[in-house]
């Protein structure tokens, strides 16, 4: 028998995940200067993860997901790039810290699984190397260990014939490979901090259902730390614990995942929630889009970055939304959702709002 | 985006534009230092026969790895088929010259994968966007420029976004970049692997209903390859599943979403996630072992090695491409033991909640 029918495993993982944050990000805010003006990427975003959890980071694209995870890992071009607030990782200032020190702690520490494994792989050197070299960097193995290791690494993400495939380049393998072998390549140190930037994207259901389980057994044996970003809310109800909603640089709602799915409140979670395609809907129906473009981040717009898209904007008195930003509202860490609808008027229109 | 006309419903309508038989692509495996020979090849398209249709999308869906994006290049060319036919409007294309193929060209267009491979980084968006246009001498009405910042609102982008560079967008915000310049020529058939997995769901929906458009009101047909079952369901009239190299089964997308045959097709569905944390629990056909190699392909049956039901006849005799029995026209299974389409509920490998409420009119108590 090589199938097993099983269920997936709910919840946050065994063991004793920490409530002390292991990563707290506070006030973040990254700006680049373009041709046209500064892009405020990222503007003034705070969360916190412990050890052993998964927070969700979900939104737009372009709301500055990948922007958030590269500056944790230090990796902006200081030259176009500022990065102001704080970053903590073990109770570790990573803002201000040198080069040298997050080099040293990227790869080992803290590593990530990028977006583009086409960019984020070399095309001069075989897969099996950029897999074994970081360890041995790391961890001081001889050239043979670190090939067997490569190898493992390469088995445990699916790769078929591992100890074949590890002589191959990157053009060789499929985008849904390629994007195995930088799993491989961002587990072989066995981070305590793992940032996964649409780890699955590429991937079909079956392979991503394996990766998914890899990543949980790793939590769970190592306590690892995870920020899942990721488009597909069906991998985050199966993953995350807590979920941080982006809209324009900004979180606009966060919560547990069962908040954010089952009771979302802000009228930006209410249109990601609309527009998902199901299975059980008339596939002959187009599907419900947010509609408009997504904002400007040169000039953002005033008041709630979401107005000029929002359906709700004039059931808020005096043009609130145009100009007044709401604040993401309670303070303090748990569920909040930064929008000027009150509570009650929240409560009503959320189920014709989210079918 | 309006629901404005129907569509082909099962192709009746449209007369074949492309046609693909025993298509076969496989890369030979090198080895040795200095002198090298080849050792193998990685069969990653063996033997694939499908057609689509005027103003008809064909989902092909399936896992990583088992050839649709080799499919696609071969379809459009970028690759050279090792055997088999691909002919376009009736014409055969499958070794034609760069000069013989001019005249289609433009009319095949493809949205590629990877939206950060398949830009080059040092042109503007603007210059990308009207790079085909210059290239086959498209001159619209209104200049190019015009031309280019329509179709960047068309796809969701700000037209301000005209003079920047690649690097400076978002993975999503490239997509839209390669889609905008597939739509530049008016093609005839898009094949468009992966066009709305990098993107956010919202932009993927109206990504989707914008090639829903472009399909149903410019009659453009699709090849469109994903792996989002629900975005295939939603897109395509027709569908496809592949598996190491070969397609395994195929059908309208009703029989394929609603009575899937291939123990393949039924892994795939119930594997789909779905965005409900109470849904986590349910039970799902997890397909364990490795993918086996594209170079060593399994004998008989390719699914046998994760397959439950396999026999030894499994092992022994490649199960064909056919009609099944108790399956409607057009839907093809590749399995000498098929699931029955009406046992769906009473299997346990089956319990995908998604797939029986599928199924019509069933009461729930049937349900397991
Ligand atoms: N180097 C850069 N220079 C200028 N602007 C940039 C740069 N990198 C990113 N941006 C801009 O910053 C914003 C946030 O980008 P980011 O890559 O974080 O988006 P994202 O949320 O990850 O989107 P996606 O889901 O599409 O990957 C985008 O508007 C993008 O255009
Ligand atoms: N240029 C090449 N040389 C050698 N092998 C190749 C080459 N291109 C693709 N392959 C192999 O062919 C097989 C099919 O690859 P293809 O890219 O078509 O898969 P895919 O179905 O598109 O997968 P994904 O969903 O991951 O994108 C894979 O095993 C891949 O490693
Ligand atoms: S603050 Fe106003 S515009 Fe913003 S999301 Fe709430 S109702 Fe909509
Ligand atoms: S032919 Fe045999 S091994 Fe292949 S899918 Fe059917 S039952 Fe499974
Ligand atoms: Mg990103
Ligand atoms: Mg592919």
């Amino acid at each position: 028998m090589t199938t097993a029918t099983e269920d997936r495993p709910t919840g946050p993982p065994e063991g004793t995940p920490g409530t002390e944050p292991f990563l707290s990000v506070r006030d973040l805010r990254v700006r680049f200067a373009t041709e046209d003006g500064l892009v405020k990427a990222v503007d003034g975003l705070s969360f916190d993860l412990p050890r052993g959890r998964t927070l969700g980071i979900v939104g737009e694209s372009g709301s500055g997901k990948s922007v958030t995870n590269l500056a944790v890992l230090g990796l902006h071009d200081p030259r176009v790039t500022t990065v102001t607030g704080d970053i903590l990782l073990d109770g570790r200032e990573l803002t201000h810290a040198p080069r040298r020190a997050l080099e040293r702690l990227r790869g080992n520490t803290m590593s990530m699984i990028f977006q583009d494994s086409l960019t984020a792989l070399s095309p001069y050197y075989t897969v099996g190397r950029q897999i074994a070299e970081p360890y041995r960097k790391h961890t001081g193995a001889s050239r043979a260990r670190a090939r067997r290791r490569a190898v493992e690494m390469l088995g445990r993400v699916g790769i078929p014939r591992p100890e074949r495939r590890v002589d191959d380049y990157p053009h060789h393998f499929s985008g849904g490979m390629r994007q195995r072998a930088m799993i491989a390549l961002a587990l072989v140190c066995d981070p305590e901090l793992l940032i996964a930037d649409e780890p699955t994207t590429a991937l079909d259901v079956t392979v991503q259902a394996q990766i998914l389980d890899l990543l949980a057994d790793l939590q769970r044996e190592r306590g690892t730390a995870i920020v899942f970003v990721t488009h597909d809310l069906g991998v985050v109800a199966g993953v995350c614990d807590e979920v941080l909603v982006m809209y324009a640089g900004r979180c606009v709602e966060r919560g547990t995942v069962r908040d954010i799915l089952k009771s979302p409140r802000h009228p930006y979670t209410w249109g990601l929630l609309g527009s998902l395609p199901r299975m059980t809907d008339d596939a002959d129906e187009p599907l419900r889009p947010i509609p408009g473009t997504p904002p400007s981040l040169l000039t953002p717009p005033p008041g709630c970055p979401f107005h000029p898209r929002c359906p709700y904007r004039d059931q808020v008195p005096d043009d609130r939304c145009r100009v007044e930003r709401p604040p993401l509202a309670p303070e303090g860490g748990g569920r909040a959702s930064a929008c000027h609808l009150p509570d009650e008027r929240v409560r009503e229109l959320t189920p014709g709002a989210v079918r | 985006m309006g629901a404005s006309g129907k569509p082909p419903v099962d192709g009746s309508a449209g007369a074949p534009l492309l046609e693909v038989s025993g298509l076969v692509k496989h890369f030979p495996v090198l080895q040795g230092f200095l002198l090298k020979r080849q050792v193998g090849a990685v069969r990653a398209v063996d033997g694939v026969d499908f057609a689509v249709r005027e103003g008809e999308a064909l989902g092909l869906v399936g896992e990583s790895g088992c050839g649709k994006s080799t499919t696609g290049r071969l379809v459009t060319r970028l690759l050279e088929p090792t055997a088999g036919r691909i002919a376009y409007r009736g014409r055969d294309i499958t070794h034609a010259t760069r000069k013989q193929l001019a005249p289609v060209r433009s009319e095949i267009q493809m949205i590629f994968q990877d939206p950060y491979a398949s830009l080059n980084p040092r042109q503007t968006v603007g210059a990308i966007v009207s790079g085909p246009m210059e290239i086959n001498g498209i001159d619209p009405p209104g200049g190019r420029e015009k031309r280019v910042r329509e179709l960047l609102e068309t796809v969701g982008l700000n037209p301000e976004h005209y003079n920047r560079f690649p690097h400076e967008f978002s993975g999503g915000q490239r997509q839209r970049v390669g889609i905008a310049r597939a739509l530049g020529l008016s093609p005839k058939l898009i094949v468009a692997d992966e066009p709305v997995s990098a993107l956010d769901v919202s932009i993927q929906a109206q990504v989707v209903n914008l090639l829903r458009e472009l399909r149903r009101e410019r009659g453009i047909a699709f090849l469109f390859i994903a792996h989002d079952l629900a975005v295939v369901r939603h897109f395509s009239q027709r569908v496809a599943v592949m598996y190491l190299g070969r397609i395994v089964e195929t059908g309208d997308r009703d029989a394929l979403y609603r009575r899937p045959r291939h123990p393949y097709t039924h892994a795939l569905l119930s594997a789909a996630p779905e965005p409900d944390p109470d849904a986590q629990g349910r039970e799902r056909i997890r397909l364990a072992g490795d993918v086996p190699s594209p170079v060593d392909p399994p004998s008989g049956c390719r699914f046998r090695t994760r397959c439950w039901k396999a026999r030894d006849k499994c092992a022994a005799e490649e199960p064909p491409l056919t009609r099944v029995e108790g399956n409607a026209e057009g839907h093809l299974t590749a399995c000498h033991f098929p699931e029955e389409p009406t046992v769906v509920r009473d299997r346990t490998v089956v319990l995908d909640p998604a797939l029986a409420a599928l199924e019509e009119g069933t009461p729930q108590e049937e349900e397991t």
